[in-house]
């Protein structure tokens, strides 16, 4: 049985058509590509699936359990990480807080811990941070745990932020560009630590992304969206020379 | 020592810099603890020599806060007279010359000040260090935190105490500055923490302060309305802090009502639901007889004395820096930040705000009841728009996202307001100028973002040759 399988799903932004008939089944381990024209709806399928939109029809199912319906909240506590194309950090927090803070569905304290500093809310924060620390360390950014996000380079903070998603222990992590806006440097950097997620903590992974050589590098499957629907699907071999693809994204730039 | 005057050439000014880093230098090995027995030891000064040391600097009392009253206002009062008359200069010296009695006050105060607070304080602050920073480092490892820090608080409680003792007018100022500490610390929670905007407080306060009156005053007061009390006055004190909580619970229900439908989404909402929440809380009251209506609630037992008070803006300091140390706490910074992300993170958006909220208003809620059992009378009158921006001034000047910061800002604009007390009409321009120039210099307040934990203001200060060796041993 697949880890996520979207079956049917249509979205419909008033009379505007966004998502049509979207299926996808993705396996644990196993990395996915999804890639279109801009507008095509592909952030708009991550936020469906996320619980951001509700979809107009379908289902999406992770572990045998029906997702529509639920809050962001739940469906990221039921094991759904993710990141943003425009990084959506938290920009008067810490390093530290926001890994600590995707930990918030498995505190236990509750808020009598919270308020009136039982024993229970140290040890279990230190736990937390313990933890955080050793993902920091598995990223390469613990030297800078204490520091307020704002004040760091881009490519440190997409890595806050994959750091962040990862923290919530999720069993498939949906990637929004995770190279966007990164100069070579960063980029190599960032697939190896995509390569290194899969390898180590072997999550399913998503991802949505602009550059065909990171996406040809990382993916075993690709989907290819556009105007909300897949036009193509399959493995690099074949998207790289499928007509249809050609035709909507990768041969756009020299009719335009 | 000092160097003073007009021509100062380059030498005298790195000298005066020396003597100022050596000053710095030594105060910087003073401990919390160590100030805290100066300060004890200049209110004890006080209440022992202070009379006789004010009649003897020709003062007509001891200065009620610290002199600031008498030095501001004679040069308030000059700056009044001279836009008053402008061109009329007769009239200008007329009333020059009824200010100067004022005027001739001021080196009076500025010697009392000196005499009594500031050099007891440092005198007694320098001169213990090496004492206090060992009390301090054996207190922190051989007993747990708490133990030093209930020290503190008692000795901070002595000094308040004394220096309150002094009169009644002194009295009551610190109560009002405690309460106003836990009003401006909640209100924080949600203009700040939490950053939506919250116009709701004065609402909160007069839901507590009714509510806890009416309890207060139906079981142990004899009372026109209410009758015979139900219980024997005698467990009245004993049950006080029982009467705040059901106030604090009862603003939190209130809240409540505030909070559902404006919590759905972000945005302005808040703000105007909660501003109109504040309308319907006063003129409700308004409208109820029972409870006096317009004309205010009275009889209230003035239970809330100066240690009562203290202890309760302690517990409200205390549950609120160790809520916003929480992670779940820290949840409303990363909603106020970006709730998308904070929902994707597994924070449950809804709940925190929700917690948030009503945690607050439980605590404004408290402050009112504490306000009601301060004045033994209150009315509806109170808990409107003045009092909203009062709370709302304090919160911005002491600074955001800050528990120091909104101590500061209550303790600053509470003693600012009575300070300027005299100017009457002119206060009301004054403060406000004074709060649009800080919010051009810092929009988010004085102390913003800034967290103090409670072991670095306790911990031992090292002193100047240990902390010489520090960097060369390569620490």
């Amino acid at each position: 049985m697949p880890l996520l399988q979207v079956k049917n799903m249509t979205h419909f932004f008033g009379g505007l058509r966004a998502v049509h008939n979207y299926n996808l089944a993705i396996e644990p381990g196993q990395v996915r590509g999804l890639i279109g024209p801009n507008g095509a709806g592909k952030t708009t399928i991550f936020n469906l699936i996320t619980g951001i939109y509700r979809p107009t029809e379908g289902e999406i199912i992770l572990d045998g359990k029906n997702l529509v319906g639920f809050q962001p909240y739940e469906i990221a506590a039921m094991g759904i990480g993710r990141t943003f194309q425009n990084l959506r950090l938290w920009r008067h927090l810490t390093v530290l807080e926001h890994v600590k803070l995707a930990r918030y569905s498995k505190i236990r304290y509750g808020l009598i811990g919270a308020l009136f500093g039982t024993a229970e809310r140290y040890r279990e924060e230190a736990e937390i941070e313990e933890r955080a620390y050793r993902l920091l360390e598995m990223m390469g950014i613990h030297h800078v745990a204490n520091q307020v996000v704002i004040n760091l380079p881009y490519g440190t903070q997409r890595k806050v932020e994959m750091a962040r998603a990862l923290a919530s222990e999720p069993k498939l992590l949906l990637l929004d560009e995770p190279t966007a806006g990164m100069n070579p440097e960063e980029l190599t950097e960032m697939v190896q630590v995509i390569r290194q997620i899969r390898d180590e903590l072997g999550l399913a992974i998503f991802l949505i992304e602009h550059r065909m050589k990171v996406v040809m590098d990382l993916c075993e499957t690709i989907q290819t969206l556009d105007f909300g629907e897949v036009i193509a699907e399959g493995t690099p071999e074949e998207i790289r020379s499928n007509p249809r693809v050609i035709d909507a994204y990768l041969g756009k730039e020299g009719v335009a | 020592m000092e160097v003073r005057g007009s021509t100062v050439s380059p030498a005298e000014t790195m000298a005066g810099n020396a003597l100022l880093d050596e000053v710095r230098a030594q105060l910087a090995q003073i401990p919390l603890l160590g100030w805290l027995c100066g300060t004890l030891l200049a209110t004890a000064v006080e209440q022992t020599v202070g009379e006789s040391l004010a009649k003897a600097l020709s003062l007509p009392a001891i200065p009620g806060l610290f002199g600031l009253r008498i030095i501001l206002s004679p040069l308030f009062e000059i700056l009044l007279a001279v836009i008053q008359y402008r061109r009329d200069i007769p009239g200008l010296v007329a009333s020059l010359k009824t200010i100067a009695p004022d005027l001739a006050l001021i080196p009076g105060a500025v010697a009392f000040i000196l005499l009594v607070y500031i050099l007891p304080t440092l005198i007694v602050a320098r001169l213990s260090a090496p004492l206090t920073n060992r009390l301090a480092k054996w207190l922190l490892d051989r007993f747990p935190l708490w133990v030093s820090l209930l020290l503190h608080l008692g000795l901070f409680y002595a000094t308040l105490h004394l220096w309150g003792d002094i009169s009644e007018y002194r009295m009551l100022i610190l109560r009002f500055i405690l309460i106003s500490i836990i009003l401006t610390l909640s209100l924080n929670l949600v203009n700040g923490y939490m950053g939506e905007f919250s116009c709701s407080h004065p609402g909160f306060m007069a839901m507590g302060a009714y509510a806890s009156s009416v309890l207060t005053v139906l079981f142990f007061v004899n009372d026109d309305v209410f009758g015979a009390p139900l219980l024997p006055p005698a467990i009245g004190p004993f049950m006080f802090p029982l009467a705040l909580i059901i106030g604090g619970l009862v603003a939190s229900v209130g809240a409540l009502a505030v909070a559902i439908p404006s919590f759905r989404t972000r945005g302005d909402y808040l703000a105007i639901i909660s501003l109109a929440f504040m309308f319907i809380v006063k003129s409700v009251i308004e409208n109820l007889e029972i409870i006096g209506g317009p004309r205010g609630f009275m009889n209230q037992p003035k239970w809330a004395n100066l240690p009562i008070v203290f202890a309760w803006t302690a517990i409200c300091v205390w549950m609120i820096y160790n809520f916003t140390r929480s992670t779940i706490g820290k949840a409303s910074c990363a909603v106020r930040d970006d709730e998308t992300a904070a929902g994707a993170m597994t924070i449950n958006t809804r709940r925190t705000k929700m917690v948030t909220f009503l945690f607050a208003a439980f605590w404004a809620g408290v402050a009112g009841g504490l306000f009601a059992h301060v004045m033994g009378y209150i009315n509806p009158g109170t808990f409107g728009v003045l009092k909203l921006s009062e709370v709302l001034a304090m919160v911005y000047l002491g600074g955001l996202n800050s528990v120091v910061g909104s101590i500061a800002g209550a303790l600053g604009l509470q003693l600012l307001m009575e300070v300027l007390r005299p100017l009457e009409l002119w206060k009301w321009i004054v403060i406000p100028i004074l709060l649009i120039v800080l919010m051009i210099r810092r929009p988010t307040g004085l102390i913003a973002f800034t967290e103090v934990k409670i072991e670095d203001l306790l911990r031992p200060r090292q002193t100047l040759r240990s902390s010489a060796q520090v960097p060369g041993e390569g620490r």
